[in-house]
């Protein structure tokens, strides 16, 4: 995947990957019902989509499926039409970026040494890597002489938000993943992150799989929304068809009574987009 | 105090004896305790049984597993780091089990995720994360072995022992304050030296 055909920036990475689900399931050993009942989804290449719904629906169950930190129990996870399981588990995750709500930053390592982390596993060179550090972190508008030698504890929790996109990016994955990333912080700094992780899927075009329960950042952020209730994908539609035309009864209420509110948000045109 | 200005050669090599008796007792007792410990914190069922074993011999008093440990393997100095090591285990296993079970599972989550192997995510993260309370361990056990070394005297194990045991033999209340300031001594320099050390290692 560094063989980037881009002829500008070659070092930005090569875009997305197409991500596939055939009839994944999960059943958790000794679980009643299944985590994941049988999904069938394609995430298009580039694309930006967000797994929505209630707490213990699934998605973060269904995401982890991706990177194989959960592995299905049937069906079959593909990336670029490949089986995910035909590839080593740790080096399939190296190339794939990962980020978490509680972030899950090294406290024994610098910005710069978190950020580096996966390069360093992939035996990337001194130097390359922290030009590499360098460049993501003024991807994510932290100035690199003032940040690179912080210890995670002396940042707050937007910069270390940042910090943990900026080291899930490092090795330019064409995939990344995103449990609840912006869940832990106000609605000020989610606000600003989310900004941050439009812009830089706009600059990077690398496929985004996203976790939240917020509707309005799913709104606000996704390509495509995929509602998931009970182990179930319920609908797949891009935001304002969500709106429009809920498939059922529980997506009418997720959306809620805001629906026609947020409609008019989509309509107004953002200052980002 | 004037045996030990009169004798200050004599006390100090026997503390130096002491020294390396209990550095030799906690490097062995480690190379046990931190893969037992690993396994422990990994297992609850191991740990519970590693956790139960090291506890009863913990128990044992220590002047009847010296005198055990002579009937069975004799006399000297090999006979008393045995039972150093014995009594260190369930101090450092306790420690390391404790420093592992602290690390936040988002950040084994990260590392997983990130593309760590068990190993890395063990030796890169979990050790390096858990060391200050891994090196709390190491402090206690420490000065509980300098303390317990000096009945290593009675099996001809050699020590700052050998000054109390003489003392108490020959009626020299003086000769039993010297070694007893000398250990004390060394207790509070090892207490403080691994203080720093969990200080420095702190994130």
């Amino acid at each position: 995947m560094t063989s980037s055909s881009s002829t500008e920036s070659p070092d930005r990475g090569g875009g997305g990957a197409r991500v596939e689900l055939r009839a994944a399931g999960v059943r958790y050993p000794g679980a009643a019902a299944p985590a994941v009942h049988d999904v069938d989804l394609v995430i298009e290449a580039g694309q930006f989509a967000v797994l929505l719904g209630p707490s213990g629906c699934g998605k973060s169950t269904l995401l982890r499926t991706i990177n194989r930190l959960v592995e299905p129990t049937s069906g079959t996870v593909l990336i670029d039409g490949g089986d995910v399981r035909a590839r080593d588990a740790t080096e399939l995750r190296r190339g794939i970026g990962y980020v978490i709500q509680a972030v899950g930053l090294f406290p024994h390592y610098t910005v710069a040494q978190n950020v580096g982390v996966v390069p360093k596993l992939l035996g990337w060179d001194d130097a390359r890597t922290a030009a590499r550090v360098d460049e993501l972190l003024r991807l994510i508008r932290l100035e690199p002489a003032r940040y690179r030698d912080r210890k995670p504890r002396e940042l707050s929790g937007g910069e270390a938000q940042r910090v943990g996109v900026a080291r899930a990016l490092a090795a330019q994955p064409r995939v990344l993943l995103m449990d609840e990333p912006f869940a832990a912080v106000d609605a000020i700094v989610r606000a600003s992150l989310q900004d941050e992780i439009a812009r830089v899927h706009r600059e990077l075009g690398t496929t985004i799989v996203f976790v939240t329960h917020d509707v309005d950042e799913a709104l606000r952020l996704a390509d495509r929304i995929v509602v998931m209730n009970a182990g179930h994908v319920v609908q797949t539609s891009p935001p304002a068809e969500l709106l429009e035309h809920p498939a059922d009864e529980f997506v009418r209420e997720l959306v809620g009574v805001d629906a026609q509110t947020r409609r008019l948000a989509l309509e107004r045109p953002l200052i980002e987009r | 105090m004037t045996y030990l200005a009169t004798h200050a050669a004599r006390v100090a090599a026997l503390l130096g004896q002491h020294v390396v008796l209990v550095l030799v007792s906690l490097a062995v007792a480690l190379v046990i305790a931190v893969p037992l410990g690993v396994l422990a914190a990994r297992s609850p069922r191991a740990g519970a049984v590693v956790l139960a074993v090291t506890g009863a011999l913990y128990t044992i008093p220590s002047l009847a597993l010296l005198a055990l440990l002579v009937a069975a393997i004799g006399l000297g100095q090999p006979t008393a780091i045995v039972a150093l090591v014995v009594y260190a285990q369930m101090i450092l296993i306790r420690g390391v089990v404790a420093g592992l079970r602290g690390v936040d599972p988002a950040l084994i989550d990260s590392a997983r995720g990130l593309g760590f192997t068990a190993r890395q995510t063990l030796l890169r993260v979990e050790f390096p994360v858990a060391l200050p309370v891994v090196l709390g361990g190491v402090r206690v056990a420490t000065v509980s072995l300098v303390a317990l070394a000096t009945v290593a005297a009675w099996i001809n194990a050699g020590g700052l022992g050998v000054l109390l045991f003489e003392g108490i033999s020959t009626n020299n209340p003086q000769k039993i304050v010297a070694g007893a300031l000398a250990a004390a001594a060394l207790a509070i320099a090892a207490d403080l030296i691994l203080r720093a050390a969990e200080r420095a290692v702190r994130t």
